[in-house]
């Protein structure tokens, strides 16, 4: 814990040296403290002209209190070399009547996908908000939110940079003005990753790889199309997001492969839950659970008979897939010409 | 009764994010009431009416709304109070970035969008600095990773704050908000040698007291020049 009389005696470049995280709370201001940069904290608080501060809204008490808290909570953050999460419980609450649930308990392990069906305003988004908000039997429905098994620390609902859920939606765009490198190098330092180079090629290898036609890291993010900004925002939240678990809203089906995907999240050890209607994605689930009135009506585990049909609804797709592409190329399309 | 102030820039969607969270509470029965400050118009009165929310409007027209809050909110709590509302809330739109309307001791809940960019942040000053909450809405139209490094920036602004996501159309985190609004004992009866979390800025020129002709001889009280020569060396 850093006390508020040693920060105070500190001078900003060593306590850029101690804790280099501080660039980050130093460039929130709107005072330049570089300029100040050799002298103690207390120094420059108290020799600061009035009308510096009071145009800055620099209050010399509250930035010392947040200073500490800052640094606090970063070291806690840093310090703590494992948010892993292996699974997620839900046990069972009640539905919009007051229904009980009728499940024992639903795990989610990592790596494992779930499918979400049931039609829109019959409880989906609730039932996200609970796991968003680590339910604790205190929200409408009364479902309790369990972390590897057990009752989780309050940091997951209040800890900054600490989120149990990551979201991809058909709706996200991009829209920020900056390149794919500048983008996720953004990205990367608000995370404060250590590889951060390694990183970045990587997520832009998978990207490349989901997306049907290829981008550079020069590319503005806005220019991208549907497929590549799809593209990119899964491999950057599978590889780049802090959150454990990923909900998707559906995938469109164009311009991205969708089973690689899924895959590329599986194999970061995300917990994948995925609300969807498209047959292809759900029966690509370990299990899928039914909503209705509000509550889980069902749990089952994907048939092998399922899981066969997945495979001639694949086929299908690909031969679509195939058209469209032809007709995009201008040919002309034949009754027999199907491989 | 309760207070909480709501602020944020116009449009960052404090109005949804405050009938989202009270239509939450008034399921918990929560009584609740509402006061709006604005500038020169606002409709948002009809919006909280509309959803069975007793509402004040006070526009504050050539003022800085924020200092109009302060002279006006003990008469509204007043309202409130005679009203038996178990919470008032106050909804006022951030305009100059410079003020902010939160009183010590009473919650304090800045909203900004996700769309507003990446350096909104630390352009916003005491109002989302001196906040307990602040509220992040229009996740739902961003990507992921934006609304990670929007987040953190916020973060670096004012570590203390709980920082949480709320999406103003649908009112997912809205039940959530509402938990913590109730949480504690804030019960206010006056608002009396109450003080300001930070003080507004008390410039005040010949323009701010109607002057509209333009030349230096009509320039009076508190002017200053804008600095062309160092803008040229940027800084
Ligand atoms: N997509 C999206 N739109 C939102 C969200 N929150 C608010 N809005 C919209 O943003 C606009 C401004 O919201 P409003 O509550 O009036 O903002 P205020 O000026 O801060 O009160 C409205 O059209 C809202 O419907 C959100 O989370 N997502
Ligand atoms: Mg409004
Ligand atoms: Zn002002
Ligand atoms: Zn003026």
């Amino acid at each position: 814990m850093a006390s508020k009389e040693i920060l105070l005696k500190s001078s900003p470049e060593v306590l850029l040296k101690q804790y280099p995280y501080l660039s980050a709370f130093f460039a929130g201001l709107t005072i330049d403290l570089e300029k100040s940069a050799g002298f103690p904290l207390s120094k420059i608080i108290r020799e600061m002209n009035e009308e510096v501060a009071e145009d800055n809204a620099f209050n010399g008490e509250n930035f010392i209190q947040q200073l500490q808290d800052f640094i606090n909570q970063m070291q806690e953050f840093l310090g703590k070399d494992s948010n892993a999460v292996d699974s997620l419980t839900i046990l069972p609450g009640k539905d919009k009547s007051g229904q009980p649930e009728t499940f024992s308990s639903l795990v989610f392990e990592k790596s494992k996908i779930t499918s979400i069906v049931g039609p829109t305003g019959s409880g989906k988004s609730r039932l996200l908000a609970d796991i968003e908000w680590v339910a604790q039997g205190d929200t409408p429905t009364g479902r309790t939110i369990l972390v590897n098994g057990e009752k989780p620390s309050t940091d997951w609902r209040f800890a900054s940079g600490k989120k149990l859920v990551a979201q991809l939606s058909q709706n996200m765009n991009f829209v920020m003005d900056l390149t794919v490198m500048e983008f996720l190098e953004l990205h990367a330092r608000s995370r404060m990753v250590a590889n951060e180079k390694e990183i970045i090629n990587r997520i832009i290898e998978a990207a490349n790889a989901l997306a049907g036609e290829k981008f550079d890291a020069d590319t503005p993010i806005t220019s991208l199309s549907g497929g590549q900004s799809r593209a990119l925002m899964i491999a950057d939240t599978a590889m780049l997001s802090s959150s454990p678990v990923v909900l998707i809203d559906e995938i469109e089906n164009a311009g991205i492969d969708r089973k690689k995907a899924l895959q590329l999240l599986v194999g970061e050890e995300k917990v994948v839950l995925m609300a969807t209607h498209d047959p292809i994605l759900a029966l690509m689930a370990d299990q899928r659970i039914i909503i209705k009135n509000g509550g889980i009506h069902r749990v089952v585990k994907t048939s092998a008979e399922e899981k066969e049909m997945l495979s001639t609804l694949e086929d299908a797709d690909r031969k679509l897939q195939l058209l469209r592409a032809r007709l995009r190329a201008g040919e002309m399309l034949h009754r027999d010409q199907d491989s | 009764m309760n207070l909480i102030t709501v602020s944020g820039p116009p449009s960052s969607g404090k109005t949804a994010v405050i009938l989202k969270t009270a239509e939450t509470l008034m399921r918990r029965g929560v009584k609740i009431g509402a006061v709006k400050f604005d500038c020169l118009h606002t409709d948002d009165d009809i919006a909280y009416e509309k959803a069975g929310i007793p509402v004040k409007k006070g526009l504050s027209g050539s003022l800085c709304p924020d200092h109009y809050f302060v002279s006006n909110i003990e008469a509204v709590l007043d309202w409130g109070l005679k009203e038996h509302f178990d919470l008032l809330v106050s909804e006022s739109a951030g305009l100059c970035n410079r003020c902010s309307p939160y009183i010590k001791e009473i919650k304090a809940v800045c909203v900004i969008d996700n769309l507003s960019g990446i350096n909104t942040p630390k352009k916003i000053g005491p109002m989302l600095r001196m906040a307990d909450i602040v509220v992040i809405t229009k996740g739902d139209i961003v990507s992921q990773a934006e609304r990670e490094v929007f987040a953190a920036r916020v973060h670096s602004v004012n570590p203390a704050a709980v920082i949480m996501h709320i999406n103003g159309l649908t009112g997912q985190g809205a039940f959530e908000l509402s938990t913590l609004l109730l949480e504690g004992d804030n019960h206010v009866d006056s608002l009396k040698g109450r003080k300001l979390r930070f003080s507004m800025p008390s410039a005040l020129c010949s323009y701010c007291l109607g002057e509209t002709r333009i030349g230096e001889s009509y320039q009076m009280g508190n002017v200053r020049k804008i600095n062309l020569e160092e803008n040229q060396h940027g800084k």
